[in-house]
């Protein structure tokens, strides 16, 4: 039973959210570039803010992941900031003070935010105390924490090793020098990859009998898409290479992106966050799920928090103050709902990537952070306003 | 008689439906009109034009009340007129009391401040009209929900109502509360207030509906008075077709026992002492329909769901044999495994998942059938689904529709293939056809039929008495937590059923 054909105007009102989310980014990204341009004479889109917007947004979008599927199960996550805090505090003890060596100490970071994950989840899941009370507990604690760790002060620098986290970058295998002709062949590689399961998927749709999107969007977002892809890949290539940091974050990416679509687990928790009480007498173990967000969203807080202290070079008792605003943004932005049930990866990381460009756009104009701030407010609540409008057309 | 309302080619069209076309509905004033139609005929979309939730100029054609076109923005302007509905989904604050719920909205207040003595004294004369003596300052948490329906009512009248609306009032309600919802209508009809019910059941129907007009597929199909309502004229114009048959044909093929339950204690969960189920036993064999009947209250989904995983109760103990072998089903994925399935009583808030896709919902209780070691295979879940949507007749354009847009009927279907899909040899079905029109409940029937063909044991909970009558072979009557009797299918007679009760009843009284 085939839905009549509707016309592109038509499918595009229909993923008006999907497209509209890619739309607003690219728009940004082009204000900016035209706006620094006129005001500045500078070029946005240089290898070097290309390069920095990432290793500035990379820890919000690496958090992102994690408190998608948070959110998605219907809980909060308010301590992440505080956790950021205490895992670099953490790591700079270990690595400083009692000098352990980096190998030792990113797994036994990444444990402490389990066991800081598991011990928040553990109220939430099993006690049921609602995650805002239980995480906002948690950001005053391990806030105070990080500063009786760190003694009030900065603990820094670290060895060049544990650097190489944030500020490293991918050698360039092929020895060329510049550009760096590994980072263009494995951004070639992602964008085939990335054009090849569209397709893939557009041909399962139509098999299915759902309408497929029409060809021209297809393709146009397709090249589009691509096309960015290259161009950012071209730039980071033409000044140090690919960030260790952005490999990270791909692979994160397309992991959480795979979970959460292609797993039982992914799935059963879009079911928890959609009605407990149905999945609950599915046979789903609720509890222990929502309980394993909160590990999951622990370990990401931990190495968001590594990568800060690799980037500032020092543990600071400041460090990751306000981070989990960013976070939570960055996820309603990116389509998620309040209430659970709905909320993509991609979606996700697309809004923590507009969060990103504007606060690095809105920096190299000097625009003050009071102003900065507003601003980001007034985005957040259009977005949010955006997604009700259209769900109540 | 003078006409009161007079709604004239009333079309309503949502993107891609047609909800409403060109629908008539005359109300004279004083009467009961009755409303009657399969789900998503488009009798709620017809009192939303009416009450002014979907406003003038919303929809195409008039609205003639009182003599004059009414062209209501919101519901507070039909309101003023007074225009009063009732929803099926009760609009009262629970922890707020009887009072404060009467006048939401409407408070007997001067500049802002409440007048408490006042509010009282009307709220005590506004009760005693409702035949309720609750005091004014119960919470509402703490009524039934039939009581809790009489404070509806007694809030439209309230708010002075001339034209009372009650959408499926009595679909939550047991028997006696039914009664005196009912008894109460006649008794406002006596006053002067006029009343549209929606409604499913026939019987209510024939109790007080002076005329009743039929609604099928958006359109007005007749209005019938007193003297032309019959039962099988009113299933014809709603379905469409004559249906010779309410329950479908069947050759029960009974063989051995299947599940066997005893001795089964339960617990309330929160109030210490009070024991919910005691001393259950039950048998269902292979190709069995079996019965169970009892009032609200006896005890019946409490059974089902300690049963089904401990969803309900603690302390539960007994004993659970599946195909002769004592199973544990402590667990719903434990309950699962072992052959059990159950169909919640409340389909909307624990069967499915509203926002998600049917698929999705199809294959929710058994995503290891679907998938690998933990990925799923897309293909063939769309596969499994598609089989479900042919198999049980599913009426959507695609598997990949929100089940929140499906109607009653269509979504029961899909809670039952989510169970089919686990593969269950006996299935407990809780009030399967709550809130499903005569067409779908046939269907039902069927499915019920067709799963007992096929070897499986089928438990049905209903408080529907014909119903049970109808399709079960045997018949156990619950009473207080206990089971009271077993009736077979020669033996069981609605009076058979009642004598068991009650008899019962007073043994503890």
């Amino acid at each position: 039973m085939m839905a009549e054909k509707k016309g592109i105007g038509a499918h595009l009102g229909g993923h008006l959210r999907e497209n509209g989310m890619m739309m607003a980014l690219v728009a940004i990204v082009a204000f900016f570039t035209i706006i620094v341009k006129v005001v500045l004479d500078v070029d946005f889109l240089s290898a070097q803010n290309i390069t920095n917007l990432f290793l500035q947004n990379s820890y919000v979008i690496i958090m992102a992941l994690g408190m998608l599927l948070v959110i998605v199960a219907g809980h909060i996550d308010l301590s992440v900031g505080s956790v950021v805090g205490f895992t670099g505090a953490v790591a700079a003890v270990l690595t400083v003070n009692l000098d352990w060596p980096v190998i030792a100490v990113v797994p036994t970071c990444l444990l402490v935010g389990f066991v800081i994950g598991a011990a928040q989840g553990y109220w939430i899941a099993y006690w049921r105390i609602p995650s805002f009370i239980v995480t906002l507990a948690g950001m005053l604690v391990f806030r105070g924490l990080t500063l009786w760790l760190l003694n009030g002060q900065n603990i820094g620098p670290f060895p060049k090793t544990f650097q190489s986290l944030s500020t490293g970058f991918i050698p360039d295998l092929f020895a060329v020098g510049k550009p760096n002709v590994t980072a263009i062949v494995v951004v070639a590689l992602a964008a085939a990859v990335v054009i090849w399961l569209g397709w893939r998927a557009r041909n399962r749709d139509a098999e299915f009998g759902i309408e497929p999107e029409p060809m021209v969007i297809f393709a146009i977002r397709n090249a589009v898409v691509a096309a960015a892809l290259m161009f950012v890949g071209y730039k980071l290539a033409s000044f140090r290479g690919l960030p260790n940091v952005v490999v990270i974050l791909s692979i994160l990416t397309v992991l959480y992106a795979f979970f959460t679509e292609n797993t039982t687990t992914g799935r059963r928790i879009y079911a928890l966050g959609g009605n407990e009480k149905a999945a609950k007498l599915s046979g789903i173990k609720t509890d222990r799920l929502v309980f394993l967000t909160f590990c999951n969203m622990g370990v990401l807080a931990a190495l968001a928090g590594m990568i800060v202290a690799a980037r500032l070079n020092s543990s600071t008792p400041k460090a990751g103050g306000g981070f989990e605003l960013d976070v939570i943004a960055a996820v309603f932005i990116g389509g998620a709902s309040m209430s659970g049930g709905v909320g993509k990866i991609i979606g996700v990381v697309v809004g923590a990537l507009i969060m990103g460009v504007m606060n690095n756009g809105m920096s190299i104009l000097g625009i003050g952070i009071d102003y900065q701030q507003v601003i980001k407010g007034l985005v957040l609540l259009a977005a949010v306003i955006f997604d009700v409008y259209n769900k109540n057309k | 008689m003078t006409t009161l309302l007079e709604m004239r080619g009333i079309s309503k069209v949502f993107p891609g439906v047609r909800a409403l076309d060109h629908v008539n509905l005359q109300v004279e004033a004083g009467e009961i009109h009755a409303i009657c139609g399969e789900n998503g005929a488009g009798k709620s979309t017809l009192m939303k034009v009416l009450s002014g939730i979907y406003p003038h100029g919303s929809y195409e054609g008039e609205i003639l009340y009182d003599g004059a076109t009414l062209m209501n923005r919101s519901i507070s302007d039909s309101e003023a007129k007074g225009i009063i509905i009732i929803h099926q989904e009760l609009a009262l604050v629970p922890l707020l009391s009887i009072a404060e719920n009467l006048f939401l909205g409407n408070e007997v207040a001067k500049n802002g401040v409440i007048n408490w003595p006042q509010t009282f004294q009307k709220t005590e004369t506004l009760l005693a009209k409702v035949g309720l003596a609750e005091a004014p300052t119960t919470k509402v948490e703490k009524l039934g929900v039939g009581k809790q329906q009489l404070i509806e009512i007694a809030k439209a009248l309230a708010k002075d109502v001339r034209l009372l609306i009650l959408d499926e009032p009595t679909a939550a309600l047991q028997e006696n509360d039914s009664q005196k919802l009912l008894d109460l209508l006649l008794e406002l009809k006596a006053q002067g207030i006029t009343s549209i019910l929606i409604s499913h059941k026939l019987n209510e129907i024939n109790r007080v509906a002076d005329r009743i007009t039929i609604i099928r597929d958006g359109a007005s199909v007749s209005t019938l008075t007193r003297a032309e309502i019959t039962e099988d004229r009113i299933i014809r114009d709603m379905v469409g077709r004559d249906m010779a048959h309410r329950y479908p044909d069947r050759t029960p093929d009974i063989g051995e026992t299947l599940l066997e339950v005893s001795g089964w204690n339960v617990w309330h969960p929160e109030q210490k002492g009070r024991q919910m189920i005691r001393d259950a036993g039950f048998t269902v064999a292979k190709g069995e329909i079996v019965g169970i009947a009892g009032l609200m209250g006896a005890g019946r989904t409490e059974l089902a769901m300690s049963l089904f995983g401990h969803s309900y109760g603690t302390n539960i103990s007994g004993s659970v044999k599946v195909g002769g072998k004592p199973v544990d089903t402590s667990t719903v994925a434990k309950a699962v495994s072992a052959g059990l399935s159950y169909v919640t009583e409340d389909r909307k808030a624990l069967g499915l998942v509203l926002d998600e896709p049917i698929v999705r919902n199809i294959t929710l209780a058994n995503l290891m059938g679907v998938s690998k070691r933990g990925v799923l295979d897309k293909r063939r879940e769309t596969q499994v689904a598609e089989g479900y949507r042919s198999a049980m007749a599913i009426r959507t354009p695609g598997v990949f529709q929100k089940v929140v847009n499906l109607s009653g009927g269509n979504q029961q279907k899909v809670v039952l293939s989510k169970w089919l899909f686990t593969d269950p040899q006996v299935l407990i079905l809780d009030e399967p056809t709550r809130g499903i029109d005569v067409g779908a409940k046939f269907e039902i029937y069927s499915i019920m039929n067709d799963l007992a063909a096929q070897g499986r044991g089928v438990v049905m909970i209903s408080s529907e008495m014909p119903e049970l009558l109808g399709m079960c072979d045997r018949i156990y009557v619950m009473n207080e937590g206990r089971i009271v009797g077993e009736l077979s299918r020669a033996e069981a007679s609605q009076e058979r059923i009642m004598a068991l009760i009650l008899k019962d009843s007073g043994k503890a009284a």
